[in-house]
């Protein structure tokens, strides 16, 4: 089920990455050192959400551990995108490489060591997202491109991935400024998915990846909002099944690559994505609770 | 025994075997063989959930694994103290002898020691006097070192938790032990009388608040270790996020959990912690 993959045209050690915004490689490595790279858990990483402007994040607090789960009201902290091509893009490619080295990269294409940089970025207008995704366009070491479209259009007040003729719009317009694998990170937070993911497909999306956390809140014990957000994202066990329906779904209506993510804890549950039609599987939540779950998932799924 | 540098996280967790679980008051200590670890810096903690168990609680929870300062290291051991507040620290206060434990750490930043021959006042409330006894250890370590400890409880039953450390002055909301009061009252006693002493503080935000605020007015350097709500501990999940001086915020488990006083405007109260 494993072993060295292709996807978008890129080539991949296995079949597992990591969901944005659930680990960030660069204060990993300052943490673990070199056993991060000698045991880099994922074929491909993907940056946490990158805007044009720097980003504070939401005030706390911003967890809340939900049943099987738990809810994140982060608020997409981030040093903006000059910040992070001048700061993070250096660091990460050392790193990358340097995991690459160790043997967890691709094995052909101009840098044949490196692990594959996805860089996610999200705007709050389609104008906003073509312009971050042409910045990354000009930077050889941004393998592949996400789009976060879970994000309020500040024009229209939907969110820009959950209206499916909108969605295309945007799509369009960032697929112009690009020829770099473009994916469409799809929101969950939507009455019909599947009609996201094909409006992503016609306007020439390479891939799409789902799903993204579910919005949800809690109160705290004295009855009040708990997140300083106000909602957040459900991530975790909880939405494993809503997942897997999910990416069946999308899995069936498109012809792109399906990058399927919601709750794996372990093989078993990444073989069950892969099996309604997913290429690739992210983990996020399980990284929080073990660093290493997704190198031992890979290495599983090869078994 | 006292040495102040921290060598990398390990980056697997490790499964430890519990050695006991201690009554002290309204508190338990947590023992562990722990033979392998690169040695915890004071102020430094681990990622602690049970290996069998974690989950299937009260709302079934737990699910995130819970933040501990180590409070103690004694030959292939390491211990942490824990107070049952919901169902991950309850999980962990039934712990039996035998059960696994799975451990990721030692992480963060711990405490610097003081500079030349200040006296060190250790300052800790509830739950939060953990990490100075690690700390009061690796200081009475060390030649010519004056230690000083204050400890604040809510009552009779948690300032039996005074015992692990030595020597302390206590003091309690409901008067039942030692100094009925406030421990800021005791603090600004022994920094009046000595100026040129360092502060080292753990406990709950209020109370950090008001040694930040004390220490800041009277000129007293000050490092407080901070609690806060953390899925991750290695830097992943941005949801120990507080705010610091100037604007922003800092991530405990990255930045900290022990910051500069001076790191901070104040020592915000909603970092809650998954209790």
């Amino acid at each position: 089920m494993s072993g060295p993959v292709e996807f978008c045209g890129l080539r991949l050690a296995h079949r597992v990455i990591n969901g944005s915004g659930t680990f960030d490689a660069i204060a990993a490595w300052r943490v673990f050192g070199a056993a991060l790279t000698r045991h880099f858990p994922f074929s491909a990483y993907v940056s946490k959400t990158i805007t044009l402007e720097p980003r504070a994040g939401n005030p706390p607090p911003r967890l809340w551990e939900a049943p099987g789960g738990m809810i994140n009201s982060i608020g997409l902290p981030n040093k903006g995108l000059a910040g992070y091509l001048e700061e993070d893009l250096p660091q990460l490619c050392e790193l990358l490489a340097e995991a690459g080295t160790a043997g967890h990269g691709s094995g052909e294409g101009d840098d044949p060591a490196s692990v594959p940089l996805i860089t996610n970025v999200m705007g709050s207008t389609g104008k906003q997202l073509a312009q971050l995704v042409a910045a990354c366009d000009e930077r050889a070491e941004i393998a592949a491109i996400e789009l976060n479209v879970s994000c309020p259009n500040v024009e229209t007040g939907l969110d820009i991935g959950a209206d499916p003729a909108q969605l295309e719009q945007v799509v369009l317009a960032c697929r112009e400024r690009t020829g770099k694998p473009l994916i469409v990170k799809l929101t969950p937070n939507t009455a019909d998915v599947p009609a996201c993911a094909q409006a992503a497909e016609s306007a020439g999306a390479d891939a799409v990846s789902l799903i993204n956390t579910l919005r949800a809140m809690a109160l705290g014990p004295d009855g009040d909002v708990w997140l300083g957000g106000g909602t957040g994202g459900l991530s975790g066990p909880a939405i494993r099944t809503v997942a897997l329906a999910q990416v069946a779904a999308v899995a069936r209506r498109v012809s792109v690559p399906v990058v399927g993510m919601g709750g794996v804890q372990r093989a078993a549950h990444a073989r069950d994505l892969i099996d309604v039609g997913a290429s690739l599987v992210a983990v996020g939540s399980e990284s929080f609770r073990d660093p290493t779950v997704a190198g031992r998932i890979a290495h599983e799924l090869a078994a | 025994m006292s040495d102040w540098s921290a060598a990398p996280a390990p980056l697997q967790r490790r499964l430890l075997t519990v050695l006991g679980v201690e009554e002290l008051g309204a508190y338990r200590v947590l023992r562990v063989a722990d033979v392998d670890t690169p040695e915890p810096r004071p102020g430094q903690f681990a990622m602690l959930a049970a290996a069998e168990r974690w989950g299937g609680g009260e709302d079934e929870r737990p699910y995130l694994a819970r933040a501990f300062s180590v409070a103690r290291r004694r030959v292939g051991e390491s211990h942490f103290l824990l107070e049952d507040v919901g169902p991950g620290t309850r999980r962990l206060c039934e712990l039996e002898e035998g059960e696994g434990l799975w451990s990721l750490g030692p992480l963060g930043r711990g405490f610097e020691p003081p500079s030349e021959r200040r006296r060190a006042i250790l300052v800790g409330g509830g739950v939060g006097i953990a990490p100075l006894a690690i700390l009061q250890d690796a200081l009475e370590a060390e030649a010519e070192r004056e230690v000083t400890v204050l400890l604040g409880f809510r009552d009779g039953a948690r300032a039996q938790g005074a015992a692990l450390l030595r020597g302390a002055r206590v003091a309690t909301d409901d008067g039942s032990v030692g100094h009925h009061g406030l421990l800021t009252e005791l603090l600004a006693e022994e920094i009046d009388r000595d100026p040129r002493a360092v502060v080292y503080a753990c406990g709950p935000a209020p109370m950090l608040e008001a040694v930040r605020a004390m220490c800041a007015d009277r000129a007293v350097p000050a490092q407080l270790a901070l609690e806060a709500g953390m899925a991750c501990g290695f830097g992943a999940c941005f949801g120990c996020a507080v705010p610091k001086r100037g604007g922003g915020y800092l991530r405990v488990c990255l930045d900290g959990p022990v910051l500069d006083a001076e790191q901070l405007e104040y020592v915000d109260a909603h970092a809650g912690a998954p209790a």
